[in-house]
């Protein structure tokens, strides 16, 4: 454990090493961008249950570990350490391990004419004329700390540029690799997404984790998405279970376009994820989607911060949680209305499944609305799995552990059915089965004793 | 040897003695019908013998087939062959209703050694069930029951139990909340799969039903108790005078 004094110091030691060497630490833009955001995260530091936006999430053990850089470190990971965790059949994967783009274990495929797809390193140095138009401007680093501190140490992580007018069929996928060592190292993965007026791409962002060993992931994506376009991007956290993962995804909206994003976190010791979409143009929708499958003593904290600033918006956010052992899920969703976006209409619904006595969740709506003419709607539910429902299918020869499983892949399946059909919908279900697989079998008590088995507690609220 | 054989049953539910003292017994290819006001205790016979373990019994014996119904779990009661329609089938979002079918049915297939059967083998019987009841193809893609109207859901009861081919059906008030056209194509579905080999029960308030479904025995339950068994001409005296008679006539004979 180490103080917040000694805390500081380490980063310091970090960033000033990582200033000097860092791509791009001669454009005085960048190095600006870097100074401030450091300036900031070091006059707040860590937030700590005391902050509104953090009162569920405590992260004093992310703030109380001297993690490291991993930027000099130079992993050497072969193809086969790599293939458990691939996505197979797609042709445009690239691989960031510990944050650095590793070319020889990346490949392109086939992508259309103009489409850019490559790391922001090589960016930075070869063409920083494209990215500073783009780079910092839609995330405040003022509202999040750790947004500051990905900011402090922007540098790598993957570029996509998709021209107007132009289709990916193939979703984009981008593999994230944490690979442990004796002392606690971090990363700070960087992500920036252009997709102009007119164009429709998919995008996947996997989280692995190879080894065990104290791993802090700090992850940014801000995705611009122009006019018309219509986008879908996933979010998959899967790292082991001492991983702290910490993710931010800024999405700006433009007018009339189709944004969705889904969320599946399965991993990881402590795990932030924030989703911010602006939507800035009028006639924008988006779809947030997430399913959170925690047990043993995993904390997996969603943070939904919905803002509608133009007129006729649309967003639907769905969120369903399935916790068991001593699994601790948070789900925060905030809706934020302009003045001026009038006949905006969100919904925001978050269900979740509490497995044993001791899982816990808890759910917070918040809308503000400074608009007259609008609807928001928001409801959370928590329950068990039903008494009802097991029996029925028992009923029918169904042994109660398969019983079981049936109605937790039923709960998840919610959320899978709001995916498009495909190759990524089919890797995420592969995922989310062999997790629930796992969750039924190892059940203690799945006969009886100290399962939750009743429909007596449940709420139901619609503001 | 009866199919099933209990003797002296008394069940609670949350500490409420419900059943006092239960003797029946059921022989293959017969039809028995239970009949009684409400709070007789008629879907608790229903539960108990499904083995829902909500249902504690206190006392008593149930053999079933030759072998010790109440050490079975539900599963287990199941697959050798125990099969109730619920009085209020469940809604089970996000399972689709032909999924579920094939579950149920390759588990109690699994249980008697038998092949698991593949969705292609699966839809041709299927199809000819659907048919027995006059339901939708559409329905089988839905989520188990929901969304269903009243008449669907109880419809998809007996196309279960059309396809797991039961022993033992046990049909829970499948009549209430039925029109007369679905309770028709609901009885005439259970009518057709009467045979030497299977026994029902049908657990009903009203002589309705038995319209159909002409039962060899009928029997009165009031308050727990068995207090009358008679032929089907039992249920037509009942549906005439009503069960105000014979609950007095029980609250005579035993005062509580």
């Amino acid at each position: 454990m180490i103080t917040a004094t000694q805390q500081l110091e380490c980063y310091l030691e970090s960033f000033s090493e990582f200033e000097k060497l860092a791509a791009g630490h001669a454009l005085p833009w960048l190095r600006k961008l870097r100074q401030d955001a450091f300036a900031r995260f070091c006059e707040v530091g860590f937030p700590t249950t005391h902050d509104e936006d953090w009162r569920f999430t405590n992260v004093s053990a992310i703030a109380q570990t001297a993690f490291r850089l991993t930027r000099n470190r130079r992993v050497r990971l072969s193809q086969q350490e790599l293939e458990p965790n691939r996505f197979t059949g797609v042709a445009c994967q690239l691989v960031f391990v510990n944050a650095r783009f590793a070319r020889e274990l990346s490949s392109l495929g086939n992508l259309p004419e103009g489409v850019k797809v490559s790391s922001l390193a090589e960016e930075i140095s070869s063409n920083p004329g494209a990215i500073e138009p783009h780079l910092g401007r839609y995330l405040d680093i003022r509202r999040d700390a750790f947004c500051a501190l990905n900011t402090a140490f922007v540098e790598d992580g993957a570029y996509v540029h998709i021209p107007r007018g132009t289709l990916v069929e193939e979703p984009i996928y981008l593999l994230f690799v944490s690979t442990g060592d004796d002392a606690p190292s971090m990363s700070h993965p960087r992500n920036l997404i252009v997709a102009e007026e007119n164009s429709q791409a998919t995008f996947v962002e996997d989280y692995v984790s190879l080894d065990g060993g104290e791993v802090f992931c700090n992850t940014v994506t801000e995705l611009v998405a122009g006019d018309h376009t219509v986008v879908s991007h996933y979010m998959i956290e899967r790292e082991h279970k001492q991983a702290f993962n910490i993710s931010t995804l800024r999405i700006q909206q433009g007018r009339s376009t189709n944004v969705v994003s889904h969320s599946v976190l399965l991993g990881g010791a402590l795990v932030r994820n924030n989703v911010h979409p602006l939507l800035a143009g009028e006639g924008g929708e988006c779809l947030i989607n997430g399913l959170f499958i925690g047990n043993g003593r995993q904390h997996l904290d969603n943070y939904m911060l919905v803002e509608h600033a133009s007129p006729r918006c649309g967003s639907r956010q769905f969120y369903n949680g399935i916790l068991d052992g001593h699994a601790h899920g948070v789900f925060h969703g905030r809706i934020i209305v302009h003045k001026d976006a009038q006949k905006t209409d969100a919904k925001q619904t978050n269900r979740n499944l509490l497995l044993s006595d001791d899982a816990q969740i808890d759910t917070k709506p918040q809308l503000e609305i400074y608009a007259d003419d609008v609807k928001c709607t928001h409801g959370a539910t928590i329950g068990q799995i039903e008494g009802d429902a097991l029996f029925y299918l028992r009923s029918r020869g169904i042994d109660e552990v398969s019983a079981r499983k049936l109605l937790l892949f039923a709960f998840a399946s919610e959320c899978l059915d709001r995916m498009e059909q495909g190759r990524v919908r089919k890797h995420v279900e592969g995922l989310i089965n062999r997790c629930l697989f796992q969750m039924a079998n190892s059940a203690p008590g799945a006969s009886t004793g100290n399962r939750r088995e009743d429909t007596g507690r449940h709420w139901e609220e619609i503001g | 040897m009866s199919l099933l054989e209990i003797k002296n049953l008394h069940v609670s539910v949350d500490k409420h003695e419900i059943l006092k003292g239960i003797n029946l017994r059921v022989n293959a290819g017969e039809v028995h019908s239970i009949m009684g006001p409400n709070g007789s205790g008629k879907s608790t016979l229903a539960q108990a013998l499904a083995r829902r373990e909500t249902y504690t019994v206190t006392k008593g014996e149930v053999s079933y087939n030759g072998k010790d119904l109440l050490a079975m779990k539900p599963e287990e009661a199941a697959c050798d062959g125990i099969f109730m329609a619920f009085q209020y089938p469940v809604e089970i979002p996000g399972i689709s209703n032909a999924y579920f079918l094939r579950s149920a049915l390759n588990s109690t297939r699994k249980h008697r050694g038998l092949d698991e059967i593949d969705a292609m083998d699966f839809l041709p019987m299927f199809r000819e069930k659907l048919k027995l009841l006059d339901m939708d193809e559409k329905l089988m893609n839905r989520s188990v029951n929901e969304g269903f109207s009243g008449g669907e859901k109880k419809r998809n009861e007996i196309l279960q139990m059309a396809v797991l081919e039961p022993k033992l059906a046990i049909l829970d008030e499948t009549d209430s909340g039925l029109d007369i056209d679905a309770l028709r194509i609901v009885a005439q579905g259970v009518d057709a799969m009467r045979n030497p080999e299977r026994a029902i029960l049908v657990v009903t308030h009203y002589q309705r039903l038995l319209n159909y479904i002409v039962p060899d025995f009928v029997h009165v339950l009031v308050d727990g108790r068995i207090v009358r068994s008679g032929g089907p001409e039992l249920a037509l005296e009942l549906e005439e005078k009503g069960y105000g008679a014979m609950e007095a006539e029980a609250g005579h004979a035993n005062p509580a």
